[in-house]
């Protein structure tokens, strides 16, 4: 039996409009269009009002802001505004965070390159009135006091990254040491610097300064990195290879020592690297606890030691005065001797980057 | 020698999570056993306790007796390391060493124990047990190249490998084949049939076929309701278990009618 209910027809479907796919959009040429006249327009308003090149390309990146969303707004729809808007916005923020690293790059090679000899490397500069001063004793000792920092660090921090993924995961003392490990991560390195100065002095006695001391500061700065960048490795390594480990009947230290460590090996080393990158350039601690000589001293348990930053800081500081038969308006001569020992140092740690890129890719797990 | 494996009154925990209760078994030496049931039952985590591996999880812990050759694996004097050389595990899925090459994954349990043994000594283990694998022809010009390098297949078998060089009494298989292909599965499976006339082998699969196709004992294991914990249902010999079981659950779950 059927109903008349089941009869009745269904409502027919609304009847749609073709379905458009297509729509009008800006040609490709438009943001370099509206580039070129947003540089015109703050041009244009620079030479009117007499400003300089940077008001210009900071008034042009305004009117691109708004002009180019806008032009999209009108001719093609709301959300392809909001994406070029935003779209600039990105490559904006990454053009501001960009220069000011470009151009510092370019001002110490600028200024620094020409400083550079063979004499300036080997020599110290224990006589002012020798014409060959250079930065030998500020390069050896940055090198000895950061060796000494890394070799206080690493052990220390692998171990407690060990202790902390391995041993105490979960557990409250780890959760406090992690804690705590944060905390030191943002010490002032100057509190480090006066920390490791005070130890001393009660130790050894007043007026101590030597370069033992100022690695001592640089480990406190140097551990919480590698701890960290340890135990996110130690993290990375699957649960799977532990397991198929202990299956074996290995025991759990030697786990650790010959599965874990090998397999987190490649990041932990960039990690250590990147530490000491970032510690070679500490100017305070090593202010306070090295001081400041003229002459090489090779040995970081005795005597005060140079670094290249403190080397910076005192030519800096105290350029000496201008000889008389330079031309008039010339710098004093420790200028070009800051800018000179600067460049040295941040070619010392694009190499450490190089090479710890370098030994990460040596020591990553091959995939294949 | 392959030893047989006595349970009884087993109750495993996570913490206070009581996971299975009350199992009562005994693993036939130089056979297959294989167990089954839903997910969540319970199995991966017995089979972890027959080698202590339940342990490495924090906070978990087991009741009762899990005896081998005479002595109570879960007694206080026992060493979990010592357990776990003579019964290796094979896990879910294949997880060779990413810093060794297929010749030292297989030496693994032996190189990571420093153990010292002369090149030739250590050649014959290699061959040996990649043979055993059914895996020596097909990597034995590439001894020397990453373990990671191989097809999931061949590392499953790798992984086999590098658990039957340390000889092993008991070989337990957590679903050794369900991150496999066809092809490798059947690989696997006629690897079983081999290992079976030297070891005890104890299997967890979720492939009825597969446990109907390899194994001569089956536990089928199941859970009351959610949360609450697995328990052992039916252990019987294969063949009566897929034809005729006692219990009318096992029988809904094989035939499919489960739920």
């Amino acid at each position: 039996m059927i109903t008349s209910t089941n009869l009745a027809p269904p409502p027919a479907p609304e009847i749609r409009q073709s379905l458009s796919l297509t729509q009008v959009s800006l040609p490709r040429w438009a943001p370099a269009l509206v580039g070129v006249l947003s540089l015109a327009a703050g041009g244009l308003l620079a030479v009117l009002f007499g400003w300089g090149p940077v008001a210009t390309v900071v008034v042009a990146g305004f009117v691109y802001l708004v002009a180019l969303p806008t032009w999209s707004f009108v001719v093609e729809n709301r959300r392809r505004a909001v994406d070029r808007l935003m779209t600039t916005l990105v490559w904006g923020a990454t053009a501001v965070a960009i220069v000011p690293l470009v151009w510092l790059v370019y001002l110490v090679i600028s200024k620094g390159v020409g400083g550079i000899s063979g004499a300036f490397l080997t020599h110290d500069s224990h006589d002012p009135l020798a014409v060959d001063v250079g930065i030998a004793h500020a390069l050896v000792g940055t090198l000895l006091v950061t060796l000494v920092a890394a070799i206080i660090s690493v052990p220390i921090g692998i171990l407690a990254a060990v202790f902390l993924v391995e041993y105490g995961k979960g557990s409250r003392i780890a959760r406090i040491i992690t804690f705590l490990v944060d905390v030191m991560t943002g010490i002032p390195s100057i509190v480090a610097g006066l920390f490791a100065l005070s130890l001393f002095v009660l130790i050894l006695g007043p007026a101590i300064r030597f370069g033992f001391g100022g690695s001592v500061a640089l480990s406190l700065l140097m551990i919480p990195i590698v701890v960290r960048s340890t135990e996110e490795m130690l993290r990375l390594v699957p649960d799977d290879l532990r397991e198929a480990s202990y299956a074996l009947g290995v025991p759990k230290w030697r786990t650790i020592v010959k599965v874990v460590l090998p397999t987190a090996l490649g990041g932990i080393i960039t990690g250590v690297t990147l530490s000491v990158a970032r510690v070679i350039g500490e100017t305070a601690p090593l202010l306070v606890v090295c001081g400041a000589t003229n002459t090489i001293n090779h040995n970081v348990f005795s005597g005060r030691m140079m670094t290249l930053p403190v080397y910076i800081f005192y030519q800096f500081t105290q350029p000496g005065v201008v000889p008389r038969s330079a031309p008039p308006g010339s710098d004093p001569p420790g200028i070009g001797h800051a800018w000179a020992a600067a460049f040295v140092l941040i070619a010392l740690v694009l190499l450490l980057n190089l090479v710890a890129r370098l030994v990460g890719r040596i020591f990553a797990v091959p995939t294949k | 020698m392959a030893k047989s494996i006595d349970v009884s009154d087993l109750d495993i925990y996570y913490g206070d999570f009581l996971a299975v209760q009350g199992v009562n078994m005994t693993i036939r030496a130089k056979a297959v056993t294989a167990f089954i049931g839903p997910s969540g039952c319970g199995k991966s985590t017995f089979l972890r306790s027959l080698n202590r591996m339940h342990e490495v999880i924090p906070g978990a812990r087991v009741d009762g007796k899990i005896v081998v050759d005479g002595q109570d694996l879960y007694d206080s004097a026992v060493d979990p390391v010592a357990v776990r050389r003579q019964i290796g595990m094979v896990f879910q899925r294949p997880n060779p060493f990413p810093t060794m090459s297929i010749y030292d994954n297989v030496l693994a349990g032996n190189r990571l124990n420093s153990k010292r043994m002369k090149k030739s000594e250590a050649d014959a283990i290699v061959e040996k047990s990649l043979r055993g694998a059914n895996l020596w022809t097909e990597v034995k010009d590439r001894l020397s190249k990453p373990g990671m390098g191989l097809s999931g297949g061949q590392q499953q078998r790798l992984c086999i490998a590098r658990a039957i060089a340390v000889e092993p009494q008991v070989l337990l298989m957590d679903e050794p084949c369900s991150a496999l292909d066809p092809i490798s599965t059947s690989a696997v499976e006629d690897l079983i049939h081999e290992l079976k006339a030297a070891y005890t082998i104890v299997i967890v699969t979720h492939n009825m076929q597969q446990a109907a196709r390899v194994s001569d004992d089956t536990g089928f294991f199941n859970l009351k309701a959610a949360g609450q914990p697995g328990h052992l249902v039916e252990f019987n010999a294969t063949k009566k278990m897929f034809s005729n079981p006692d219990n009318d659950a096992t029988e809904a779950y094989i035939s499919g009618r489960f739920g």
